[in-house]
Order: structure tokens, then sequence, then C-alpha cells
């Protein structure tokens, strides 16, 4: 491995760019000596793997592509003048659509399993959690795949269907957006499920009464009371869920049968096919600014802390 | 302490396991200096490892561990579904890959940008089973840099049962009678190809107003396809997503042999033609083993059982004497004259491949 | 009557959830190759599942590299997490960001992101890459986890022990250490269960000999599929099944 040269030299240029701010700090003492101290594989880590592959990105993307591929050192803006091309907003318009319906349906269908999941008596409550976790522990693509199985010509649904004499000729759901919808619905829904369990379990059932002992009618007193007070899975949960069915691209390959383009195949595509890592990391940037952007506004609106995320 | 004493005891298994697996999961025994068994004569010391990548679907595993066994080599087998994902990879440099499978106009690219190794011809002695007519070839003249692996075709292949009019020409799976019951390679080349065929169009056009007209065509495809697939088409053909497809010849010809509804057509306006070659990444580690690996597949009945179980065409002559004499006169495996006059072939098309991309990208995109 | 809909409702859910694996693990026990009609009983495919090299072989690096990657990112993330929680430090705004990129950062831009910097570097793919990649980013998970875990601690405890004359050492190794270890093993849990089930990122870091079971999967799914796939599922999920009945047992000692 030739890293030895190349990593050593970023490494000593990444602590170079520390230097400052360490000899600011000694002499603020120990404590935050202390903590520096704990925190520098980190910032390493995270630095040298995470921010700088994220600026190279950034670089790539306003470079321009030679003819086959290269990366040629003049700068341009046309990555991502082509990303404002119809077809591509069209794709990251659906991408974006997939992940919202992904997250609506997994909320919709998660919040009442959660609720459930939190007034079981205390003993079973554990079992019924792990019954939760273990799908989610089966390897995602192999759940995925299940989904082939179950849905194509052949398949179980259309067998069953068949067998009952309900229908002559088999459907056809598989390789459709139904289907890469339906693949992500079942990949996510434990996301969904366990922020929502977390937060609704810390519900103060004494003001639940409280409400309804004031004339309060179910639904009002779930719309003002519970809801409100269990945002915090709520948020949490749809973030798990939204920004992962965002980037994804297994699911549409395996469900949609390459057919549905969502952002994550784009990407995946430029940089392993047409190799065009440019409009690739163009592509990515976006993504990312997209994620970000989205996040700071939910955040800000509801204000929420990252416990949550992991429950 | 329970918790955390268990939690060292589950590592310890862990790590114990996956050292046991690492170990033996390979093809055999690595050794850095085994010298080969006395029934290949006198070898070069080979390496313990070879990293070879080539197109799924397209070599089985036993010639792999023959190979492991016989010369004591750990095979890490990769594979790609086309040659621009394979361009991909060796591009970057990262890849570490020793031996690729290139089609006769990705060598033309890969030989103009310098990414591969000479091969040391002497160190594979069975080149002289190739036939003269797969040698030499114009994107390789005196083969410094690939050896002839398989031939092939991009053809119609079509269940019978499903489809009861004739197929004939590639006009015929934008019939929308076939909506949704399309299962297409993921092809750039090939399926611009075919529809730059349909328009009477060669399958090399550079011209941007016939690929603007191959583009719209190209689009109305794009509804009847359900799947696109270049790793395993028969798979869609077997299973009754698809009725009829676009596919590799012995894609078609192995779906046949499971269900024999399923034909091979070879459409009027010509089809597809490949030859694949093997060849060596530059700054391969492995080269001496790469160029024993070949030595080794082009042994007669080697090269055989890779053709029975993937029936794509030799270009080996000796080992096309060892061919059951009903595949080689099976013209849906190997086609006739006449089919093969009006085939064509793939060229590298230099910096039109981008518009080729762009077409590609925007009807995938749609 | 409220609870009797929400219980059926959440069979119904449960069904849903597990409807897949069920067809799964039947079909790995027929004898057709096709996964469509049941032909008949059989252990074939599992007997094929033993001698299939390239699967055992990833399983090993699976396990190989998750466990690497799970030992750093749990001690990396763990010291992240107490200097979160204790200290107060110029630039802790910043941290408090860099330790959710990679909590929000889609997959994929993280996989090509990695692959650009490999390149750049001419860093060879293989297992060193993939652990590296899984270890920036599991570190993240754990330190939200552990803090989590601080967030209920008492520091007074450790005042305590200070008073009674420990050094700052030992009031660690007693006192603080065991009553967040709790903590640190769910950081370390949910960084193993991220390396083992990671496709995305390891797909784009990956090298030849270092493919990982996901991976393989993969390439398998995208062939001939045969019930191989399925005793392949079956067998991973008796395993995770019994682990995780193994550490609820483990838990249960605890009390």
């Amino acid at each position: 491995m030739t890293a030895g040269v190349g990593s050593g030299l970023t490494r000593a240029r990444a602590s170079l760019r520390r230097l400052p701010f360490l000899s600011r700090l000694m002499t603020r003492g120990s404590e935050n000596g202390r903590a520096y101290l704990l925190l520098a594989p980190t910032v390493f880590w995270l630095g040298l793997f995470l921010l700088v592959p994220l600026v190279l990105v950034a670089i790539t993307s306003l470079t321009v592509r030679g003819a086959y591929g290269e990366t040629v050192y003049r700068w341009t803006l046309a990555n991502y003048a082509r990303f404002f091309e119809p077809l591509y907003v069209q794709i990251l318009w659906r991408s974006l659509v997939v992940a919202f319906w992904t997250t609506a349906i997994c909320l919709a269908v998660g919040y009442p399993f959660a609720y459930f999941l939190a007034q079981v008596p205390r003993r079973h409550r554990g079992t019924l959690l792990m019954l939760v976790i273990v799908p989610f522990w089966t390897n995602f693509l192999i759940r995925t795949y299940a989904w082939v199985v179950i849905l194509r010509t052949t398949g179980v649904i259309n067998t069953v269907l068949q067998a009952l004499g309900l229908i002559s000729e088999p459907l056809s759901l598989l390789y459709t957006p139904g289907a890469v919808l339906v693949g992500m619905v079942y990949g996510f829904l434990p996301f969904m499920v366990l922020p929502l369990y977390t937060s609704i379990e810390k519900l103060d059932h004494s003001l639940l009464e409280a409400s309804s002992d004031l004339g309060a009618p179910p639904w009002r007193t779930f719309l003002r009371v519970t809801l409100p007070m269990t945002m915090p899975g709520v948020v949490a949960g749809t973030i798990l869920v939204f920004i992962p069915a965002l980037g994804m691209f297994v699911v549409p390959d395996l469900l949609g049968g390459a057919r549905t383009m969502l952002i994550g195949n784009l990407i995946q595509n430029q940089f392993l096919t047409a190799r065009n890592w440019q409009f690739g990391s163009a592509a990515s940037i976006i993504l990312m600014a997209l994620v970000t952007v989205g996040l700071m506004a939910y955040a800000r609106s509801f204000g929420f802390e990252g416990e949550e995320l992991v429950g | 302490m329970t918790q955390s004493r268990a939690g060292l005891t589950l590592a310890a298994v862990f790590l114990a396991i996956s050292v046991v697996l690492t170990g033996c999961g390979g093809g055999g025994k690595p050794a850095a200096q085994v010298p080969a068994p006395a029934s290949t004569g006198d070898q070069p010391k080979l390496d313990g490892e070879l990293n070879v990548f080539n197109w799924s679907e397209y070599l089985p595993q036993e010639v792999i561990d023959e190979f492991s066994r016989e010369y004591g080599v750990k095979v890490n087998y990769d594979t790609y579904s086309s040659n621009e994902e394979m361009l991909a990879k060796i591009q970057s440099g990262a890849s570490g890959y020793d031996l690729v499978v290139p089609s006769d106009f990705m060598m033309q690219v890969m030989v103009k940008k310098d990414l591969l190794e000479p091969i040391d011809l002497s160190a594979v002695p069975n080149f002289k089973n190739i036939g003269d007519q797969y040698k030499n070839q114009a994107y390789d003249p005196g083969n410094k840099y690939s050896v002839p692996y398989m031939w092939g075709d991009a053809v119609i292949a079509v269940n019978t049962d499903k489809v009861k009019r004739p197929i004939t020409s590639w006009k015929d799976l934008w019939d929308p009678a076939f909506k949704g019951k399309v299962v297409s390679l993921n092809d750039m080349r090939f399926v611009i190809g075919a529809t730059l065929k349909t328009l009477g169009y060669g399958m090399n056009e550079t011209d941007p107003a016939k690929l603007d007209q191959a583009k719209a065509k190209l689009k109305e495809l794009a509804p009847n396809v359900k799947v696109w697939d270049s790793d395993s088409p028969k798979t869609s053909l077997l299973n009754g997503e698809a009725w009829i497809g676009l596919v590799w010849g012995a894609e078609g010809v192995l779906a046949r042999r499971e269900n024999p509804a399923i034909q091979v057509v070879y459409p009027t306006e010509g089809i597809g033609l490949w030859q694949d070659n093997m060849a060596i990444p530059r700054g391969a580690k492995h080269k001496r083993t790469a160029e024993a690996f070949m030595n080794f597949v082009l042994r007669p009945e080697i090269h055989k059982k890779i053709a029975d179980a993937f029936p794509y065409n030799l270009p080996n002559v000796e080992a096309q004497k060892l061919l059951d004499p009903s595949v080689l006169g099976d013209p849906q495996v190997y086609p006739p004259q006449d089919v093969l006059a009006k085939g064509e072939w793939l060229r590298d098309l230099g910096d039109t491949t981008q518009l080729y991309d762009r077409i590609w990208t925007e009807v995938k995109g749609q | 009557m409220k609870r009797r809909i929400l219980g059926l409702y959440s069979v119904l859910v449960y069904l849903f959830l597990y409807a897949p694996i069920f067809v799964l693990i039947l079909f790995s026990f027929n004898r057709s190759k096709l996964n469509a009609t049941w032909t008949g009983f059989t252990f074939d495919w599992y007997a094929k599942l033993l001698h299939d090299k390239p699967i055992l072989e990833a399983t090993g690096n699976t396990l190989l590299v998750a466990l690497v990657s799970t030992a750093a990112s749990t001690v990396i993330g763990t010291a992240a997490a107490l200097a979160m929680h204790r200290f107060r430090f110029a630039g802790k705004r910043l941290m408090e960001a860099l330790l959710y990129i990679p909590i929000v950062i889609p997959e994929i831009v993280m996989g090509v992101s990695l692959l650009a910097l490999y390149v750049m570097l001419g860093m060879e793919l293989g297992l060193p890459t993939i652990i590296i990649a899984h270890i920036a980013f599991s570190i993240s998970f754990v330190t939200v986890t552990v803090r989590a875990r601080l967030h209920g601690f008492n520091r007074y405890l450790e005042e305590a022990a200070m008073d009674l004359g420990a050094d700052e050492w030992t009031t660690f190794r007693r006192v603080t250490f065991p009553l967040i270890v709790p903590g640190i093993l769910s950081g370390a849990l949910l960084a193993l269960t991220l390396s083992l089930d990671d496709f995305v990122i390891t797909f784009f870091t990956a090298g030849p000999g270092s493919t990982t079971l996901p991976l393989r999967i993969y390439s398998m799914l995208k062939l001939a599929v045969t019930p191989e796939v399925n005793a392949l599922s079956t067998v991973l999920l008796g395993a995770t099944l019994l682990l995780v009945t193994l550490s609820q047992r483990l838990q249960k000692k605890e009390l």
C-alpha cells in the first residue's frame, strides 16, 4: 500500500493546522488541554476521512471532464449548470417525492404501532421490541430481495391469488414505483418506530387524563397533547428515515428494475459507469447542501436534541 | 462486570471465527513460492494471489478452483457488468486488479490511454490454440496487450410460448404489445447501437443529428423495458417478468436450456458482435501469475469447460474440436456465415462517447 | 375497544415485518431452483452454502472489518463523548457540527468522497480502506450513544470519590467507567451493527479480495439467483437471533 507517504504528509499538514489552536489553549489550562487530547483522535479521523474527502469532491465538482473521464484542472460551473437541466431536476424531484412518501407512510404506519408498544405491560415490552429489531438486524439487501420473491410474476402474491382464482393473469407488481416504495417503507420502518417509541414511552399519562377530564374528545387530546409531546420522537424518526431514503440507490436498483432513476442511482452511475466524476461530484454536493439546509430549517422549527436520534 | 466480560468473550469468539474464515476461505493455501506440480512442466515462480476482474456469468467457479488447486494461487474474483464499469475502476488507478477482460472497442480505449501492460507471449504458449482470424486485430496488432477470450453477439431472445407472432427485427422490441415485457441489456453501446440499426444507421454512428434521432427512438423503447439487466437477463425471461429481450447470445441459449420455448433470433438489420480479450492493467502486481492464468484458460479442455457453462463462441480452435458437434452446428449458438457477415463490430468513438453517455443518462433517467 | 384495534393493527404490522422473512426461510428448503413453486423439501442449499468459498471468505472479511472498526470507533468515540460532556472549550460548537456530519450525510456521498480520497492518495482499495471508512462513520454514533448515557450520570459521585482521596485516574477507573459501561457497550453494539450491514460505503471502498458479505450478497442477487441466498439469509437470521438472545440473557444476569 502506497498509503505511507501520502497519508503521512496529509497527517502532518492536518496537525499543523491545529497548532495555533493548541498553543492558544495551553494557556487556558490543563482542563481544555485534556478535552483536546480526548478529541484529537476524533478530529484527526473525521478531519482526514470525512472533511478532506468532501472538500475533494467539492473541488472535483468545479473541474472539467477530460475526453475519457480524467480531471482537467480548469475551473467551471458547467457541472452545476448541467444539474439544472430539466432531466436532472426531475430526478431530484422524484427522489424527494419518494423520500417524502416513504417517511410519511412510515410515520403513519409506525405511530400507532409505537403507541401500542408503549402501552403494553412492561414485562412483554422487551420481547416485542426485540421482535421489531430482529428484522432490522437481517441484512438489508436480503430483506429487499425477499420482496422480489413476493412480488414478481411467479412470486408468492401472484401464486396465491391465482390459486384462489381471484385473477387469471399474473399482476405486474415488481419493477414498479410501487414496489420501490414498499421496499423503502419496509427497510426504514424500524428507524421510525424506535425513536417514536422512545418518545411516546416518556409521555405523562396524567396529562392525557387531565385533558379528557376537561372534556376534550380523543382526537383533540391527540392533536393538542399527545402529538406535541411526542414531537421529538417524530422529528428524530423523520430525519432517520428521510435522509437515508433520499440517497438510496439499492432499493430502486433491486426492486425498480434499474428503471426508476433516483439521485442515488445517478451519482452511482456517474462515478462507476459514465465515469463523469465531475458531474457526479456536483450532484453529490447539491444533495449534501439540500440535506444540510433541510436539516437546519427542520431543527430550527422544532428545536430538537440529538439524543433521540439514538434511542 | 458480567456484561463487559461477556462482551469481551463474544469479541474473542468473533475474532477467532473471522481469522479462521479468512484463512481457509480462499482457493487453497496461499504459498508464496510453490513450484508448480510436475504436470505443467517447469514454471516460473508464481505469486500466492491473483486478482481477476471479469464479466459476470463468464467463468465457472470450478475453473477458478482448478487453477487455484493446480498452481497454489488464491484467486480473488470480482465481476462487472459493462466495459464502462470496468474502465471506471481501472482508470481510477486504485483497483488492484491483475487481469481484466475488455471488449474490442474498449481495448482500443485502454491501449490508447496506456492502461495496459504488454504481455509476454512466451509465458502464454497456449496462445497457439487461438484461430488466426481472431489474432492480430486492429485494436491490438501483434497481440501485444491482449489474448482473445471469447467472442459473441447481442441478439433478441423471445419466449415463443408468450409471443406467438414471428420476431424478425430489432423494431419488434418497440411493439406496443410488449409494453413492460422487455428485458434489455444495460449496455449503452449495444442498446443505442440496436436503436441506430432500426433507423437504418450503423452502430458506430457519430453524427450528432442522427444520434438525436436515436435518442428520441430509444425514449420510445423505454416504456417497454421492464428490466435493464446485463448480468443475467435470462432470469427475467425464465421467471416470466419479460417475454422478449435484447440479450447476450449465451444468455438466450442458457434460457433455452431451461425452457425450450425461449429461442434466439437474429434481427434482419444485423446483430451486434463483440470479441472479449484477457488483458493486464498497468501496474498489476501479479503479472506473471496473470499470464499463467491466461495460459491455463487457453488449454483446450479448460476453454471448452468455460464454453459449456456459458455458451459463447470459442476463438480457440483446439477447444472447438472438443466441442459437441451439436453445439458447433447449432445456429443459435454459432451464427451462420450470412448472419455474421451482416453483423457489426463496435469501435471506440473517442469524444463522441460523451454524447452517447448523455443520451444514455437521459433515457435511463426519465 | 381502542386497545383491541391497536392490538390487531400491531399484529398486522408484525406480519408485514416478518412475511418476507418467512418466505425467505421457507424457500430455502425448496428443491426448485427458481424460488417460484414448491417442489420438495431439501437441505441441499445449506450444503452448498458450506462449500461456497467466496461466501465463507466474505463472512470472514465482514467479521474482521466489523471487529476492528468497532473496537477503534468505540475507543475514539467514547473519548470524544467524555470530552464533549465534561468540558467547555473553544470550538465546541464546531465539534458538535463535525460529529453530526457522519450521522446526517447521505451514505452515497460519503462513499464516493472516500473513493475520491483514496484515488488521490494512490491507495489501493482493500480491507484497510474499508476499515478506515467504517471507523469514520461509526465514531459519531458511538459518541451520541455514550453521551446519552453520560447525561444521566451523577457528577457528584466523582467528586465524592476524589474527596475521599482517589486520584483522577482511579476515580475514572473505579467510579466513572463502570457506570458508563452500558452506554459504551450500546455504542459498540451500534457500531458493530452498522459495520456488519453496511453496503453503500463498503461498495465504493472495497477492492479485490476484500469482498464483504453484503457486497457478495449484492452480486449474488444480480446473477442467476438460487435458493442458496435464502439459505444464507436463514443462517444469518439464526445467528442474529442467537446473539440477541444471548445478550438478553447476559443482561438479565447483571440484574
